[in-house]
């Protein structure tokens, strides 16, 4: 059942948001012990909130365009009175006293907010093992690894826990869990959705998207997030685009760039669903044409500058004075040593060195300026491709789900693994996965769609072909 | 390709970021931040210097706010959440030395 | 004070100035003084994860009215981060402007003529307060410190002027120069006792006018006009002393003590912070457009270096050092209005500018909040005679401290009933013609006899008359 029809029939009055959530709570209590997709279930306020939006519809009022429908925060959006941990140890049971502002619009649209899912310790990583509470398993393969870093809600909606879930993806963390669980997940344009109240990663990347079973649902949920907010500097002032109105669009007539760049490299079996992606979408009308953006594959090192450089600043809060698992010491300067070198992993502390250093003088312009100069680079680059061109295919993830324990002791390569999702977040410009193919090892396999900035309409009218022909 | 990161450069970006790291630590750090930037070495080289830096994707400018007093958040749930907290602010072990 | 034949001095000021806006720079908590600690904070002063700043543009409008009171270029700037952990630094960064300042390029040109340059004047955050517990309350030798965020981001616009400043006097005057455009620009309060305007010094010496600048040295929070002037001379014979005993100078920041009048080591500037800045990313640029900056520009009050002209020529252009040095405190002390509106109502420049110099300063703050129209019907009365100088002052005083009132009246309640020039005519005409035999003698040349017919009145006034004024009406009755 979509998004849409559960919610209709909990207005109808034909289902109920108790008996929604109920369904929710029971699949978790099946699974979530193997899978661990959450981290905190709040039954009881849940149950309390369901309540409340069955009371409303049996009043006769209209509960909001996702009434009574369950879903999942990533724990690293501040939902206020619960712990907001981002999988840290440092942040362990911490209680924000505000909530961001998409919870705000989440409840205003009578969401029942399930839980909160697991992650990484501050997003950082590629395979959610970086964990202070422990990895998630992949619900299709629970020897392996869900992807990161928003493998809780990939998770939690590709076992069918709950049929929306929000990430966050700043070099591909919504997307990469995405197509290694076999789900939908989108990040929109940057500034599209409001990062006030998502504990800040890296500022001019980080986006909020949705995770969803099918393109439709995750137009749903954007549509509820999306739009300007006073309360973010760097949130969009123009209309928000009218994905599900045009999600029936279709591709014909549009011109579509299979993007060699984002998929050599890949393994042979997701390089075949991509071609065949593309020949999905030739069929429904599009012309598909291949091209080559060189200009990309600096997008890695671009990106392992200026990501690692603006979380050594954003992560600097965590100093053991306001909030947060304090260690202490003699004076102030060795209590915020302690208190930090306690809780944070070796990934969250190898990038805030490897920031730090970064930006230090002598080396700024060398490293972070230079980075931000390659950006401009892939910006131009895009543009110039998007004069010829609607959209862009390309492969989410290099490799389907690996084994939990594989990678860990490797950064580099878990960084690699990054390389097709990286050129996105550095553009500011929307990109969604797709689940399109299983491989022989019985593992999803995604599709990237990629598209200029504020083209959300024709990328999920894209995203809706390849669903319909979706092996 | 590897960058010209010593260890006694690891241990003075630790201290900028306040981290004790264990000698151990030390040597791994130095080796893996080695090799992280000198796979950034293959942009250093890009002749690119003409090219303004993007701070924002999108030119947004002049996003500005009315100057009116907004409710300030509840002290005590603020403080609740404090590691310590004295007399209604935040207690912290004795600071050496004056401001920046 | 001079230095030691030979050596000059050259002097930087950074003044950092909070603003007088409703709320803080990138939030909407409260801007205000002496709240109760930690409750006027919110997650966005308080660095709380997930929090985002947002631009106050009541802010932006005073940094652009500082910035066109120092003559400065106005340009499109940005914000970056200053990196940086201290406990009230709330995120252990500042959000200030580093290679795009919103002012740049300008100057204030001292009372003596000197002109100043101002390389700078840009907004950033300001921190919150700790308090010191154990120990002496001062930060060495406490178990403890207490953080309040009260303060933390309240809007600061940072001022730095050129090394043009050549001696301590001057440096004195730059401060309370620069304090008077920003008090008349309604951008700060200027009060250096709260902490609203915060001056450090950068100080160097050399040998002759034209040598290379020496090593400087900064010298932190000086808190009154009289600081500055005192640090300054200090440093600069500090220095001097040093360079003949043949020590080199190292570059550092030192810290003021007003109680022993000496500067001492804080900090070297070697190991100094490396702050790395960098452009804040959850800020976007800012450009304001050349009408509002116009507009800004043409709503400006006029400056102190104008209203001290205004007062110059009211008083009749070519005035004595006195009579400059009054106007140049009248203004000063924000108070050269009540010296205009008297002289507009007809009372003499020379008796206004004395009783604002001398008897209203002397009873600031509150004279602040002495109407003007008060004030001038006060000078009226004593320059028509009614009340004696030593009686206006009286009433001044007690117009002051009932925060305004009828001069008159006030007259009456002290018992010197200020009197009509027709009241004391009519007692006059009376007096006169209960003793014709002495007027008769007076009218004849017999001066002593004003003496009797003064007395006369006073009786009757019960001593309230102006003696002046009897006399004058005696000598014009008689013809």
């Amino acid at each position: 059942m979509s998004v849409t029809d559960l919610a209709a029939k909990i207005r109808a009055g034909e289902t109920t948001a108790v008996a929604a959530l109920e369904h929710s709570l029971s699949v978790i209590a099946e699974r979530d012990g193997e899978l661990h997709a959450f981290v905190e279930v709040q039954t009881e306020r849940a149950r309390e909130r369901a309540r409340t939006i069955d009371a409303a519809v049996a009043d006769g009022k209209n509960p909001g365009r996702l009434g009574g429908v369950p879903v999942a925060l990533k724990d690293n959006l501040c939902q206020r009175g619960t712990v907001t941990s981002c999988s840290s140890k440092i942040l362990e049971g911490w209680i924000p006293p505000y909530d961001a502002t998409v919870v705000t619009r989440l409840m205003e649209a009578g969401a029942v907010i399930v839980g909160k899912t697991n992650m990484f310790d501050f997003a950082m990583g590629a395979s959610t093992e970086n964990s202070a509470s422990g990895p998630t398993r992949n619900p299709r393969d629970p020897s392996r690894v869900p992807g990161g870093s928003s493998g809780g809600s990939a998770a939690a909606v590709a076992a069918e826990m709950v049929p929306l879930a929000l990430g966050s993806d700043t070099g591909g963390s919504i997307r990469q869990p995405a197509s290694l669980c076999g789900v939908v997940g989108v990040k929109p344009t940057y500034g599209l959705v409001s990062r006030y109240g998502l504990v800040a990663f890296a500022s001019s990347l980080d986006q909020i998207g949705p995770f969803a079973s099918t393109v439709a649902d995750a137009a749903e949920l954007l549509e509820v997030l999306a739009g300007h907010d006073p309360m973010d500097s760097t949130s969009l002032t123009s209309p928000v685009p009218e994905i599900s109105a045009h999600l029936s669009d279709g591709v014909q007539g549009k011109r579509i760039g299979l993007c060699t760049d984002l998929v050599e490299g890949s393994d042979p079996e997701v390089v075949a669903a991509v071609r065949r992606a593309a020949e999905v979408l030739a069929a429904a009308g599009a012309e598909v044409v291949e091209l080559s953006i060189p200009e990309l594959r600096y997008g890695l090192s671009a990106y392992y500058l200026i990501a690692p450089a603006e979380a050594s600043s954003n992560l600097a809060r965590y100093d053991g004075v306001r909030f947060g698992n304090r260690v202490d010491g003699v004076d102030v300067t060795a209590m915020n040593t302690a208190t930090r070198t306690a809780g944070f992993g070796d990934e969250v502390k190898r990038r805030i060195m490897l920031g730090t250093y970064a930006l230090s003088a002598g080396y700024y312009d060398a490293y972070y300026a230079q980075a931000q100069r390659v950006r401009t680079l892939i910006i131009d680059a895009f543009a110039k491709a998007y004069e010829n061109v609607d959209l862009l295919l390309g492969a989410t993830s290099p490799t389907t789900a690996f084994e939990i324990g594989s990678k860990v002791d490797d950064p580099m390569s878990m960084y690699l693994s990054d390389v097709c999702t990286i050129p996105t977040n550095l553009a500011g410009h929307p990109a969604l996965s797709v689940p399109f193919a299983t491989g022989s090892d019985g593992l999803p396999i995604g599709v990237q769609l990629l598209g200029p900035g504020l083209s959300e309409e024709w990328l999920f009218a894209a995203a809706a072909v390849l669903e319909g022909g979706a092996a | 390709m590897s960058a010209d990161l010593s260890p006694e450069e690891v241990l003075k970006v630790a201290h900028l970021a306040r981290l004790e790291l264990s000698q151990d630590e030390v040597t791994k750090f130095t080796e893996q931040l080695q090799s992280m930037l000198g796979h950034a070495g293959d942009i250093a080289a890009l002749d690119i210097h003409d090219l303004a830096p993007t701070a924002h994707p999108f030119g947004l400018i002049n996003v500005l706010r009315s100057d009116e007093v907004r409710p300030s958040v509840d002290r005590d749930e603020v403080l609740s959440q404090a590691p310590k907290a004295v007399d209604g602010r935040f207690g912290v072990p004795r600071i050496m030395g004056e401001a920046p | 004070m001079s230095l030691p034949e030979g050596w000059n001095m050259v002097v930087g000021l950074e003044v950092h100035t909070e603003l007088k806006t409703a709320t803080k720079l990138f939030c909407g908590c409260a801007n205000e003084f002496g709240s109760e600690p930690n409750t006027n904070t919110c997650p966005i002063c308080l660095g709380l994860p997930g929090s985002l700043p947002v631009l106050n543009e009541g802010a932006v409008e005073l940094a652009i009215r500082i910035g066109q009171a120092l003559f400065c270029e106005v340009r499109p700037s940005s914000f970056a981060r200053k990196n940086y952990f201290y406990p009230d630094q709330a995120k252990d960064y500042q959000i200030s402007q580093y290679d795009e300042p919103i002012n740049a390029e300008g100057h204030l040109d001292l009372p003596d003529g000197t002109r100043v340059r101002i390389e700078r004047a840009h907004l950033e955050e300001d921190t919150g307060k700790t308090t010191h517990l154990g120990g002496s309350g001062r930060i060495h030798g406490s178990d403890e410190s207490l953080v309040d965020y009260n303060r933390s981001g309240v809007p600061l616009v940072e001022i730095v002027s050129g090394p043009d400043i050549r001696s301590a006097a001057q440096a004195r005057a730059y401060a309370a120069e620069l304090r008077s455009i920003l008090i008349a620009a309604g951008a700060s309060d200027g009060r250096m006792e709260e902490g609203s305007m915060r001056v450090d010094a950068n100080v160097s010496v050399r040998r002759g006018p034209d040598a290379p600048f020496g090593t400087r040295c900064e010298i932190k929070n000086l808190n009154s006009l009289r600081s500055i002037q005192r640090a300054v001379e200090y440093e600069a014979l500090r220095q001097i002393n040093m360079i003949e005993a043949g020590e080199t100078i190292i570059q550092e920041t030192r810290h003021w003590d007003e109680d022993s009048g000496k500067t001492s080591t804080m900090r070297s500037k070697e190991e100094a912070n490396d702050y790395r800045y960098f452009p804040e990313p959850d800020l976007v640029p800012l450009a304001p457009s050349a009408e509002l900056i116009q507009k800004i520009g043409a709503a400006l009050p006029p400056m102190p270096a104008q209203r001290r002209a205004d007062l110059t020529a009211l008083l009749g252009g070519a005035i004595t050092d006195a009579q400059a040095d009054h106007v140049l405190s009248v203004v000063e002390s924000n108070l050269d209005r009540f010296m205009v509106s008297a002289v507009t109502a007809g009372a003499p420049a020379t008796l206004a500018i004395a009783r604002v110099a001398n008897e209203l300063s002397a009873q600031l703050p509150k004279a602040e909040e002495l109407p003007e129209a008060d004030f001038s019907a006060l000078l009226l009365l004593e320059h028509a005679g009614e009340l004696s100088a030593t009686q206006a002052k009286a009433v001044l005083a007690d117009l002051v401290e009932a925060g305004g009132g009828d001069p008159k009246a006030a007259a009456v309640a002290r018992g010197f009933e200020a009197l009509e020039t027709g009241a004391l005519d009519a007692i006059l005409d009376q007096v006169i013609a209960e003793n014709p035999g002495e007027w008769q003698r007076y009218n004849e040349g017999d001066d002593k006899l004003a003496g009797f017919f003064t007395g006369k009145v006073m009786a009757l006034t019960k001593g309230q008359a102006d003696g002046k004024a009897v006399n004058t009406g005696l000598r014009s009755r008689r013809g």
